[in-house]
């Protein structure tokens, strides 16, 4: 008997005898011999205690982004987590609950639903968003694929700038490759942002997306509103991909200068690093192109006595009706990840989402500031180009190397650009949040020091 | 179950209705029932040229998506606008304003029952 | 004391009608010097301060979402017999451990040296899910089953490409998910449906007709949508094999027979398994899941990057390997997902495991034994996890499926899937899982026959139900016709 496990054995005896039943074994009959087994190669039952030790053990082995100063970004940031985000999380009527197919009994989640269809749209500048999609890497995929349907797949081609996220551009490449779509990448100028002319080039009349990323990989801000003129210019569609969406809140999403699609990873707003999931993939657009978005929505509408009342609407999209020409084969969305954006959004307000986007930008131009006054052999890749809150710093030897040395000095530096290839230097992508304080700016400037 | 004698109808519940040169095109009052409310219509563009069976548009409700098919070759002449509004009218007034398309071309090539043989098709059908 | 009944809740966007500023949380204190932000960005592109962004206090957060909480049914409220859901309890040890700040303030990039732990953990989930398919080989990256699903055919896809072959069509059962298809037409396959026989399995002559060498790969899922096993898999396997396609498995059912038969020995190639439903990760209102993929020896080289390695040094990530279709989405997966999953592997053990599978089919078949008459049961093959009866009696008194589970929304449940698979009209699709006490079982069957009473007494209370509910019947036609999906500051008229 297990805990877990409802019935217990003479439960089992009195259902099998109502049933006319002998045994359990009997109501396996019509699995053929051929491929049954009895029993698994796993270990016997643990108790809760053992679980707690044995787990609580691999967990302590990996060193937590809390316990050290730590710098570490690159699409996946560390910003102040209110404690109510984890208690709405953990109340059962939330997290047990599933997809609200029944409007009647899922008001709650469906509300949710639509304030942060609303909150997402409201900061992308865009007038509709969806209730969320598996990842930022899997949004910018769902966009490209977008484009092509919303140009009826006449222009073959992505172009896609070389500073949106390495890890994304895999991805990306994955689900292209199957699709039959071609990928151009531009790399960006000398100052590490994208210049509207090559994205012209690239794009030619071939295009049905252009995708840049704003801050992009190497933290600097683009010139959104030449980028999208350039795109539009070539017939294609405007794609701003955001990783930290917490620059949003000082910076206007990519809808205000006329993108058509504003996706990424909503993580930064009350999703746990959790080593990399669940995540809180991202998507809006504007609602003239609502029919090919990807992925779940909620609806207002009334229920019989008028009252105002929300359910799923525009499922005629997806695969369960739409089957083989569905706009996607997404069957679920981060529905707990989209609560924790929303209970974190709105706990932090709208004012103090500004002030939070303000806190990493002064922490980050401190920094930035230290390092240069340090000066060799450490300098900023790009002194001279707008950040938000990360930048990239070399240093003597790879970025890998630096951050191991500085691991030494007690300092999560930041990631390494060493492995992802790219057309700009070999360094460390420093990322600086509110939650980096004074003294951990003094701990990472000390290391510096001690190794120059 | 209305069906109006003055129409011909196709074994995929369109039903057509020739004025001169045009083709009217809408669905029965059968198959709008069948669908239940309609809550968008997508329809062709002016000017391109369908053979007969091929899909011409579709019709969704909340819970279901219905392709309708091109009853007879043609080009399509005038497509039923008020319907990007007024997508009931589909259900509401199936064989008037409820018309989806008019191609160009006639009756010839596409398989048609009169109205009499339309509700022993359809007797068939449920049976 | 009568408790307060909550019917609805303002939105966030229409609180705070003073239009004052409140105060949600205190950010940590700013002890550098400021910075004006049009000094050091281009100034068109910084953000003017947003009206209908309200600001407001931490108690007003907690109760709007208290609020919201209780417009909600879940698992813990009630039975919640979603077919194909797989709705069993979240055990809370399970949110505990996922919670260890090990975990979750770990980030992916950390150098691997940090990371041991949670290499670790992918690797141990791994191996579990290899013995409970017995299969070799598995990838934990795919965030739910969809994409469980497209993975699995990319490997298909990449491994036939790699003898040379591309072939074109995935072919699908009539009674299979709509993600299977979709899922073909994404992975650029064409879908061809193959219908199901009489007895609601694959027929196997049509298959045979159908598997030729365009054919790619047939996607099964086992037991089918129906709750039956398809008691000719191997021979569909070997008919598949020696024609050169694949065996895609969906493992949407694998709760019904873990520690009973294996995966491997039915000639999967690949197969995606739901954590969020064999293994008790929770729904979470639509997601996050998981859906790992475990694949045959003719699979192995094709699985995506990152992939983790154990040597005598400890774990490592494996980036770039030229056989790999690649990489699938972001980092290594829903990691979180994954940590309550082996909590619950481990948790039950190999007994412990079988008996959730034995129990949940036990319960299926006690449903259909107490339903059968009442409902009509239109495939009567053997169940296992779930039984789908059909709305043909109640329609005499034209009540339908949809009815029937407004009306139980009355009696406290949740209700079966409906309409679904789609073989069968006026589908109820029930799946009651292991983890409830039989008498909840029972209180649900005593349910279901009350309202097949009421279908013929009282149809017209069945027709108008809920009437027990946070809000009545919702029109969901009005909702896809006046589309509207964010709130507008136009709505404060």
């Amino acid at each position: 008997m297990h805990p877990w496990v409802g019935a217990g054995p003479e439960d089992r005896r009195q259902i099998l005898s109502e049933l006319g039943l002998q045994s359990i074994d009997e109501l396996f009959a019509s699995i053929p011999s051929g491929v049954c087994v009895d029993g698994l190669d796993l270990p016997p039952a643990r108790d809760e205690d053992w679980i707690r030790r044995t787990l609580g053990n691999m967990a302590a082995t990996n060193i937590s982004m809390d316990s050290i100063p730590c710098f570490l970004g690159a699409g996946v940031y560390r910003h102040v987590q209110p404690s109510v985000v984890d208690a709405v999380l953990s109340r059962a009527e939330f997290f047990t609950s599933y997809t609200p197919y029944q409007p009647e009994i899922s008001q709650g989640t469906l509300q949710v639903i639509f304030e942060f269809q609303t909150l997402i749209s409201r900061l992308t500048g865009l007038d509709v968003a969806n209730a969320s999609l598996y990842d930022g890497a899997t949004a910018l995929v769902e966009a490209a694929l977008f484009s092509h349907r919303v140009l009826r797949s006449k222009r073959d081609l992505v172009v896609m700038a070389e500073t949106i996220h390495p890890m994304y551009r895999r991805v990306l490449d994955t689900y292209t490759e199957a699709a039959g779509i071609e990928v151009a990448v531009v790399p960006p100028g000398a100052d590490g942002r994208l210049d509207p002319e090559r994205v012209r080039e690239a794009a030619g009349d071939r295009a049905c997306c252009v995708a840049i990323q704003s801050p992009n990989f190497l933290g600097i801000v683009e010139d959104l509103p030449q980028l999208a003129t350039a795109t539009h210019d070539c017939g294609a569609l405007a794609i701003e991909v955001v990783t930290e969406a917490a620059s949003l809140g000082i910076l206007n999403g990519g809808g205000s200068f006329g993108f058509d699609v504003v996706c990424g990873e909503a993580q930064s707003f009350g999703v746990a690093p959790g080593f990399g999931g669940p995540h809180l993939g991202f998507f809006a657009c504007s609602s003239k192109h609502l029919r090919q978005m990807p992925g779940r929505l909620a609806g207002e509408t009334v229920d019989e006595n008028g009252t105002r009342a929300f359910c799923l609407t525009l499922s005629t999209r997806e695969q369960h009706i739409r089957r083989a020409k569905a706009t996607s084969n997404i069957c679920t969305n981060q529905g707990l990840m989209a609560l924790a954006a929303t209970v974190w959004l709105e706990a932090i307000g709208g004012n103090g989402l500004r002030e939070l986007a303000a806190s990493c930008l002064a922490r980050t131009e401190e920094l930035k500031r230290r390092i240069t006054a340090i000066g060799a052999p450490w300098r900023l890749a790009y002194p001279q180009s707008p950040t938000f809150n990360e930048f990239l710093l070399v240093g003597p030897g790879s970025g890998t190397e630096l951050v191991e040395r500085l691991a030494t000095k007690g300092v999560l530096a930041g990631v390494p650009t060493t492995d992802w290839g790219g057309t700009w230097p070999d360094g460390v992508l420093v990322a600086v949040t509110e939650c980096n304080s004074g003294k951990d700016l003094d701990a990472f400037a000390a290391a510096l020091e001690q190794l120059s | 179950m209305t069906i109006p004698v003055d129409l011909m109808y196709a074994r995929s519940h369109e039903w057509i209705k020739i004025e001169g040169d045009s083709v009217s095109v809408g669905i029965s009052h059968y198959a709008q029932d069948q669908l239940g409310e309609v809550v968008y219509v997508e329809l062709p563009e002016v000017g391109t040229a369908f053979a007969v069976g091929d899909e011409l548009g579709t019709l969704e409700s909340v819970k279901a998506v219905s392709e309708f098919l091109a009853p007879v070759a043609g080009e399509v002449l005038e497509v039923n606008t008020r319907l990007e509004d007024e997508p009931n009218l589909v259900n509401d007034d199936p064989y008037g304003n409820g018309w989806l398309v008019k191609l160009s071309g006639s009756a010839e090539g596409g398989e048609f029952l009169d109205a009499a043989g339309y509700k022993e098709f359809l007797e068939q059908e449920s049976a | 004391m009568k408790r307060r009944a909550i019917r609805s809740e303002p939105l966030f966007f229409e609180r705070n009608s003073r239009r004052v500023r409140r105060q949600g949380y205190l950010l940590p204190v700013l002890d550098v010097p400021e910075v004006t932000p049009s000094e050091v960005l281009p100034p068109e592109l910084i953000r003017k301060p947003d009206p209908h962004f309200p600001d407001i206090s931490e108690m007003e957060v907690v109760q709007h979402f208290h609020r919201l909480s209780q417009l909600n049914y879940a698992v813990d409220e009630g039975l919640y017999p979603l077919g194909s859901c797989t709705m069993k309890y979240n055990p809370r040890i399970n949110e505990e451990i996922a919670r260890l700040p090990g975990f979750a303030s770990l980030h992916p990039l950390q150098p691997q040296s940090q990371i041991q732990g949670a290499l670790r953990l992918i690797w141990e989930l791994e191996e579990s899910l290899k013995a409970i398919t017995g299969m070799p080989g598995a990838t934990l990256q795919p965030a739910a089953g969809a994409h469980g699903e497209l993975t699995g055919i990319l490997m298909i896809r990449k491994a036939l490409e790699a003898r040379g072959e591309k072939r074109e069509i995935v072919l699908v059962p009539d009674s299979a998910h709509g993600t299977n298809p979709a899922t073909a037409t994404f992975a650029g396959y064409r879908a061809q449906e193959i219908p199901s026989a009489d007895d609601g399995t694959v027929d196997l002559g049509a298959l045979d007709r159908m598997m030729d060498d365009t054919v790619a790969a047939l996607m099964l899922t086992v037991p089918n949508t129906l709750g039956i096993f398809e008691h000719q898999i191997l021979e569909i396997a070997d008919l598949v094999h020696s024609r050169g396609g694949f065996i895609y498995m969906d493992g949407a059912n694998l709760n019904s027979f873990v520690g009973r038969a294996l995966p491997g020995l039915m000639g999967a190639d690949a197969m995606h398994i739901n954590l969020h439903k064999t293994f008790s990760t929770p729904h979470g209102g639509g997601g996050p899941g998981a859906g790992p993929v475990t694949v045959s020896e003719a699979l192995l080289p094709h699985l995506p990057v990152p992939k983790v390695q154990r040597d005598d040094n400890g774990f490592e990530l494996l980036w770039k390997d030229p056989a790999s279709i690649g990489q699938m989405r972001g980092f290594y997966g829903n990691f979180l997902i994954l940590v309550r999953a082996l909590t619950y592997i481990w948790s039950l053990g190999a007994e412990g495991l079988r008996s959730m599978s034995d129990v949940a089919v036990l319960y299926a078949n006690l449903v259909r034994h107490r339903l059968n008459g009442a409902y009509h049961l239109k495939f009567d093959a053997p169940s296992l996890h779930e039984v789908v009866f059909d709305d043909s009696i109640q329609t005499r008194h034209e009540v339908h499926n949809v009815d029937i589970a407004k009306r139980l929304l009355d009696y406290g449940f949740h209700p079966p899937t409906m309409s679904f698979p789609l073989i069968v009209h006026g589908a109820l699709m029930i799946e009651p899982a292991e983890s409830v006490a039989p008498d909840e079982i029972e209180a649900f069957c005593d349910a279901m026959l009350a309202i097949a009473e009421e279908a013929e007494s009282d149809p017209g209370l069945v027709r108008s139900a809920p009437h027990d509910t946070p809000v009545g019947r919702v029109d969901e036609v009005r909702a896809a016709r006046n589309l509207k999906v964010t709130w507008t500051p136009d709505d404060e008229g």
